[in-house]
């Protein structure tokens, strides 16, 4: 599958209207932009509660230009587990509204909410039972559209307004969950890690998980400006910034011959090659007001060490896999 | 019309929904395992086996995922079904709404076991009761023959077109779930043709005139936000369909009578005609109620009793043309509401005599809570306790405990 | 359904809470400070900043050069701080 050119993906319509009503310079909003530049037909999405739904179908409004349901938080998983059966049972019969269909693209998505922590469950049924479907993570590490509060997505250390950074505690205590690796042991057939700020491997990387048979799950890194505390216009910087100090790198993996295959993408493989170019975590967390206990009123250099070694042990145990 | 042949089989409750939900042939059945249903999903388990179905059938891994998966599966144009009891239906109450809000005929039988705690695996109305403001239409069964009759009528009564809600079908656990009857079934063509195919609403969506479906081709929005501007607007025409399915339910029942031989309706009197006193209830025991009532006519008691099959829409109307000349009525309830006035039942039926001037004395029998057996004796008690009632002239005691161990 | 002044009634809305006005007809060109003002004799028509616009509201124009749409856009100052010649200034609004 090759890359599609810029200028052509340009041309696709956006299935996301404008019009909506999430804030100005929002991750998500870029991220489902361009995961639906990927969308090859006929698809039908599902949402979990959370920012993206709740700022993009205030009644009497809808910016979704696809067919488009919500029913609830934690279960984006079974709801599409259930479209996705439907559509198996009609082809089955021959009969039905969806039975002239050859494919259905079935896209879930869910927040860090409604993925790590109270949607854990569906998922992992979903991927259980092997439904032909993509979920797409939209992770701004914490429960945004309710105010910012921790998620077990959120990374050690940020401030969000139930793990705030007090006179005792400096923010959250506990590390983020591995959620790619709980996928991985799944075993489903394809996950990957996104983000908008490499937008050609996150569309390319769309359309695998949505050519994929069976389930397919995409992790995206959403910065928040809201939430993590940055001006807006360095929502894509921010990004790229996560990427470069190997705090989110960008990988596929594929189930070949019953193993997990890991792949770096470029950007996340020319580091690995080239060991000088990954930028020290303190970059990234001085940009966020989140961490900003971290420098101010003193710096907390125990913590930023703390958060380095981490990072370097998650890449360590990555390039172990990968290469 | 004339009344098809039927197989008699012999069925016990679970079995008998199963055997319906396979004639049906739904699209996708999506349910977890609970005492007392499991009979349903196991028997459905070896249809899917079998190759006798169509249907996806997924087992999920809680109930909330279960409707959930349902609402997905009928939201994108196909016929679900699920089933569960007590706490799995507990664990689904956020969905329930969510289902009859979006308007999905989904189709779920509830197998009747009180809620923990203390976990209790038999009978009693609590679980169905806890759902009762959910906005499901709401069919109790008497015997496992009715379980079979409803779970194939609920499809036409919930998809008809002046109703578009979701069907429980509540059949009391382990009594009529795991009991073997005689049950007569009808031809699975005729089961398909009395059911038909499923037809959509259709709605102006904001990219043109749409099926109220998820469809590639028009695509509509299902489930948006709401804010004060709009919520109440859309709870309204929820009551507006909750009574327009009034006479769908009779009007499904009286055409399912034709072809069955068998008739349903919102209410089943039993030597109500002339009864000075009567009950009234929902489920099996109205069964046992029935034998009792016999017993005492043949004493020379014009006793008489109301069986409850609709209890959501609750058929207030009817029930005060029923009962209206008896002087002395029992409601038994199976369910306690906790810090209310009586239990549910006791509650609608008091509550739908308000107005009259011709009204009964009626008075509460809370029953057979986590399965306390209600037996033939103890409901003859239940009468002469109307009769005393009767007497006076007005209710000796407002709420009472029958089979309790005081 | 009725007019703008007042809101519809229950009776006139769609079956089953469908939403019936895309987002197209809410403008959220009023929400920023700053507008995007692009320099056209210096872009190079990468299409960045169409693809980075969380709004959508650049649009590559059948000559290739981006066209902003201001009724959408709400000034987070993205298309500037990445567009790679740095063609893309930030104006505080008329």
């Amino acid at each position: 599958m090759g890359e599609m050119s810029l200028r052509e993906m340009a041309k696709q319509p956006d299935l996301l209207a404008p019009g909506h009503r999430l804030c100005a310079g929002c991750g998500e909003a870029v991220t489902v932009r361009l995961i639906l530049k990927a969308v090859r037909g006929p698809t039908i999405v599902t949402v979990a509660t959370g920012c993206l739904e709740v700022a993009t179908t205030i009644f009497p409004y809808t910016a979704w230009d696809l067919p488009w349901i919500h029913t609830a938080f934690e279960n984006a998983a079974a709801n599409a587990s259930g479209i996705e059966a439907a559509f198996r049972a009609m082809k089955r019969k021959g009969r039905g509204p969806l039975a002239k269909y050859e494919h259905i693209d079935v896209i879930a998505f869910a927040g860090d909410g409604g993925t790590y922590d109270i949607g854990l469950q569906a998922l992992s049924g979903a991927l259980e039972r092997g439904h032909d479907f993509v979920y797409v993570l939209l992770d701004n590490e914490a429960y945004m559209n309710t105010g910012i509060q921790r998620s077990g997505g959120t990374p050690r250390c940020a401030a969000t307004t139930t793990s705030p950074a007090g006179r005792v505690i400096p923010g959250k205590r506990e590390w983020k969950k591995p959620i790619d690796e709980i996928v991985v042991a799944h075993e489903i057939p394809y996950v990957a890690t996104v983000s908008a700020s490499y937008p050609t491997d996150l569309i390319r990387k769309m359309r695998c998980a949505l050519e994929a048979e069976g389930p397919a799950f995409i992790h995206a890194f959403v910065p928040c400006p809201r939430g993590w505390r940055f001006p807006s216009e360095q929502t894509i910087a921010l990004g790229r910034l996560a990427v470069q100090t190997c705090l989110f790198p960008l990988w596929e993996c594929r189930l070949e011959e019953g193993r997990p295959r890991y792949t770096l993408s470029s950007p996340s493989l020319s580091i690995a090659k080239n060991p000088e170019r990954k930028r020290p975590i303190e970059e990234y967390l001085e940009k966020q007001g989140r961490f900003r206990h971290l420098f101010r009123p003193e710096r907390r250099d125990d913590l930023i060490k703390e958060i380095q070694e981490w990072v370097d042990l998650k890449w360590e145990r990555l390039l172990e896999k990968a290469l | 019309m004339t009344v098809v042949e039927q197989k008699l089989l012999g069925l016990n409750g679970d079995e008998a929904v199963a055997y319906a939900i396979k004639q049906v042939n739904p699209d996708v059945v999506a349910a977890y395992p609970i005492t007392p249903q499991t009979i349903i999903v196991e028997r459905f388990s070896e249809y899917v086996a079998d190759g006798e179905v169509e249907t996806e059938f997924i087992a999920v891994e809680s109930e909330h995922s279960a409707l959930s998966t349902c609402i997905g599966a009928e939201a994108a144009g196909g016929r679900a079904f699920t089933c569960t009891a007590a706490n799995g239906l507990a664990l689904m109450w956020e969905m329930t709404y969510i289902a009859a809000s979006l308007r999905l005929p989904i189709v779920m039988a509830v197998v009747n076991r009180a809620l923990s705690a203390p976990i209790n695996i038999h009978n009693d109305h609590s679980d169905s009761m806890g759902a009762r403001d959910s906005g499901w239409i709401q069919l109790y069964c008497e015997n496992s023959q009715e379980a079979y009759d409803t779970a194939i009528q609920a499809w036409r009564i919930g998809e008809h077109p002046e109703v578009q809600l979701p069907v429980m079908i509540c059949l009391d656990g382990f009594i009529l779930s795991h009991t073997l009857e005689n049950v007569l079934t009808l031809p699975d063509e005729v089961v398909r043709e009395f059911i038909g195919e499923r037809s959509f609403p259709r709605v102006q969506g904001h990219l043109g005139e749409a099926e109220f479906r998820l469809d590639p081709e028009h695509p509509i929005t299902m489930g948006p936000l709401d804010l004060y501007d709009f919520y109440f607007e859309h709870k309204r025409p929820q009551v507006e369909a909750m009574k327009r399915a009034l006479p769908v339910i009779e009007e499904v029942g009286r055409e399912y009578g034709r072809i069955s031989g068998r008739t349903y309706s919102l209410l089943h009197p039993y030597r109500l005609e002339d009864a000075e006193i009567a009950v009234v209830g929902l489920g099996s025991t109205m069964g046992t109620a029935r034998v009792v009532v016999d017993r005492l006519r043949s004493r020379g008691v014009k006793a008489g009793l109301l069986r409850v099959r609709a209890f959501r829409p609750f058929p207030a109307h009817e029930i005060l043309k029923a009962l209206s000349h008896v002087e002395a009525v029992g409601v038994l309830d199976r369910c306690a509401s906790f810090g209310a006035l009586g239990g549910p039942l006791f509650m609608e039926v008091r509550n739908a005599f308000y107005d009259s001037a011709e009204r009964p004395i009626i008075s509460d029998y809370i029953y057979g809570l986590g399965g306390r057996d209600m037996s033939m004796e103890m409901l003859e008690e239940v009468f002469k306790s109307l009769e005393e009632d009767r007497r006076a002239g007005r209710p000796l005691e407002l709420v009472r405990y029958i089979g309790l161990r005081e | 359904m009725t007019g703008q002044k007042s809101a519809p009634g229950w009776r006139e809305l769609p079956h089953g809470a469908v939403p019936y006005k895309s987002s197209r007809e809410y403008k959220t060109g009023d929400w920023g400070v700053l507008k995007p003002k692009i320099d056209f004799g210096r872009c190079t028509k990468c299409t960045l900043c169409h693809f980075y616009c969380p709004e959508g509201a650049i649009r590559m124009r059948g000559d290739g050069y981006p066209e902003v749409d201001y009724d959408f856009c709400k000034g987070c100052g993205i298309c500037a701080a990445e567009c790679p010649v740095k063609c893309i200034e930030m104006v505080r609004r008329g």
